[in-house]
This record gives structure tokens, sequence and C-alpha cells, in this order.
């Protein structure tokens, strides 16, 4: 596969694995491996770790060779996100952040105006900002102009396994952005992020997907092979979608078998 | 002095920095991965030895975990 360029830096996986919901570690660092992903997202809370008391995440995704990737998940606040992207770069020595600004505890979806506000911020302070967003191709935009390094529009909320909802408006969004677009929020399997890489994403975000399948290392490399198929679909070129029938066999040369029964 | 450290009030000696908090969690000051905002701001891993509590301080000590 062709590589992902993010804010000048090259990668050579179109998946990054977002880290919420394994069982534990060692699930996470062998669904990594399957994914062959570079990036994980991580987020931050305060210690001791209440859900995995046991081991440090951080010493787990650098044993597998994948990067960190923090997000603001949680944040409410352009201040919130703002000043957790500092603690982040504080831990972890990253300028890149993936904000997350919620405006609603149910359908987790972003908070339009504190997200642009904590962007532009983070722009500003020389952070590799990757937004979580709507789906709304002017969102996008505004994003964008304020010098995010990607935009990653939600194909359904967060966890919903809807897969995308407007691949209408991701299509927009694709169409008119400067920057990759990474579908984040609401694969459910492994055609879900196929679909998205046909349609023009440049990566999927993909957690849940993964973290909560039956078995996730086994849909880790689903997922996987799912953006490698549409990336390369994509790059191949579907043909048009046609109202009727379209006879790939030519019917020249065909034999007349139809003998009229006075003939015989 | 009393502060807040992670949502708890903990009892700390006048004088106490950022490191003494992290003692109190049992975090190594070397730990990887961990940050510290106090009264909101962050204080720099550089300045944990010499960045002074005041009484009625608020501490997050924060990590990585599982999420997004």
């Amino acid at each position: 596969m062709d590589p992902l360029i993010i804010a000048g830096r090259e990668l050579r996986s179109r998946l990054i694995l977002g880290s919420g919901g394994f069982d534990n570690h060692e699930l996470l660092a062998a669904a990594c491996r399957e994914a062959e992903a570079e990036i994980c997202t991580v987020a931050l809370r305060r210690l001791p770790d209440p859900t995995h008391p046991r081991g440090s995440i951080v010493d787990v995704l650098d044993e597998v060779g994948v990067e960190v990737l923090p997000n603001t998940a949680g944040c409410f606040t352009a201040r919130d996100a703002v000043t957790t992207a500092h603690l982040a770069r504080e831990a972890f020595g990253t300028d890149w952040i993936k904000l997350e600004v919620i405006g609603d505890d149910r359908t987790l979806l972003p908070d339009a105006v504190e997200l642009v506000a904590a962007a532009e911020e983070l722009v500003d302070e020389g952070f590799t900002v990757l937004p979580y967003t709507t789906d709304d191709p002017v969102l996008a935009r505004r994003l964008e102009d304020v010098g995010c390094a990607a935009v990653m529009p939600l194909g359904s909320p967060i966890g919903s396994g809807m897969g995308m909802c407007n691949p209408y408006n991701l299509s927009i969004i694709i169409e008119r952005a400067r920057v990759p677009v990474v579908l984040d929020a609401g694969v459910g399997t492994a055609s879900d992020a196929a679909l998205a890489l046909e349609l023009g994403c440049d990566a999927v975000l993909c957690a849940s997907a993964i973290s909560r399948a039956h078995d996730p290392v086994a849909m880790a490399r689903a997922v996987r092979l799912g953006i490698e198929a549409g990336r390369l679909a994509r790059g191949a070129g579907r043909i048009p979608r046609r109202r009727y029938a379209e006879a790939s066999t030519s019917m020249a040369g065909m034999p007349a078998l139809d003998v009229p029964a006075a003939a015989e | 002095m009393r502060v807040t450290v992670n949502g708890e009030e903990r009892e700390l000696q006048a004088g106490a920095t950022v490191v003494s908090v992290l003692e109190l969690l049992d975090v190594a000051p070397a730990a990887r991965g961990v940050a510290v905002a106090l009264d909101g701001e962050v204080v720099s891993r550089a300045r944990w030895s010499q960045a002074q509590l005041r009484d009625g301080a608020l501490v997050e000590v924060v990590s990585a975990i599982q999420g997004g």
C-alpha cells in the first residue's frame, strides 16, 4: 500500500488503533501486532489506573513498537481539552493530539464551537491536531482552516458500530479536504473500513469494532485487510452504478440453436 | 497543610513539592507517561522537585489508560 502522510510524517499503516475497551493489555498488544498499526490512541486519567491497574499501557505499546497518540477523551470544554493536551505533551513527549471535545454524553457528538476554539489554540501552540469531528463538511473545512493536520469525521456515533451513516457528506469532506481524512468512530466490522477507503478516506481509526469483537485479534486482522482491500479498490476505480444489467459476455458469434420444429 | 490530590484531601508538610505528592501516590519520579497539573496548570517534569504546593492546592496526577 502507498504510504499515508500526516503532518509530513510517513505512515505505512492506514489503520490507527484505538486502545479503548480491550479486556487486558495482552489482548491490546496482540491486536496491535495483527493490525500492524503504527499509532495507537491512549487517554489520560488519574493515577492509579482504575481499569487496568497492572502494568502500564505505555510500556505495552512500546514493546510492540507502536507509538502513542494521546487523546482528550472526556473533555467537554475547549479549556479542559487544551489543558489535557498540555498534560499529554508532558507525559508522552509528543505534540500530536487526537482532539475530542464532546458536547453531549449520550450521543458523544462533538461540540463544534468548543472543538474549533481548542483546535485553533493548540495549533497556535505548535501541536499537530487531529480533531474528531462530525460529518459536517463546513465544520471540517473550519478545522482545516485553523491548521489541523487531518480531519477525523465520524461515520456514526462512537461505539455504535453503525458504519458510515452519511457517505454523501463524507464524500464531500473527502473531495474538498487538503489534509488527510481519517474515518473516526462508527466502524462495526471490516467491510465498514473497506467502504471508508473505497469512498476515499485516507485512513480509519478503529477501537470498539476490534476491542469489543468476540475475537479482537482476528478482527484486528480483518479490519487491516479491509482497509487494504478498500485502498486498492479506490485506486483501481469502481465501475459506475447502473439501474439495468450490462452483459459482460458479447452476443457477437452467438450460434442459432432455436431450430423451428418444421425443419426437423 | 491540606492539599487535594486526585480528588482526595491529603495532609502534607509545609514546603512539599510535586515530588512529595508522587511519593504519596507511590509513583517513581522517573516513571514514564506521567504528568502533573498544579492548580490547573501543567508542571513540567524538570520543575517537579522545585514546584512548591500552597495550602489548599489542587493537584492532578495523570497517566495513560486505554481509551479512544
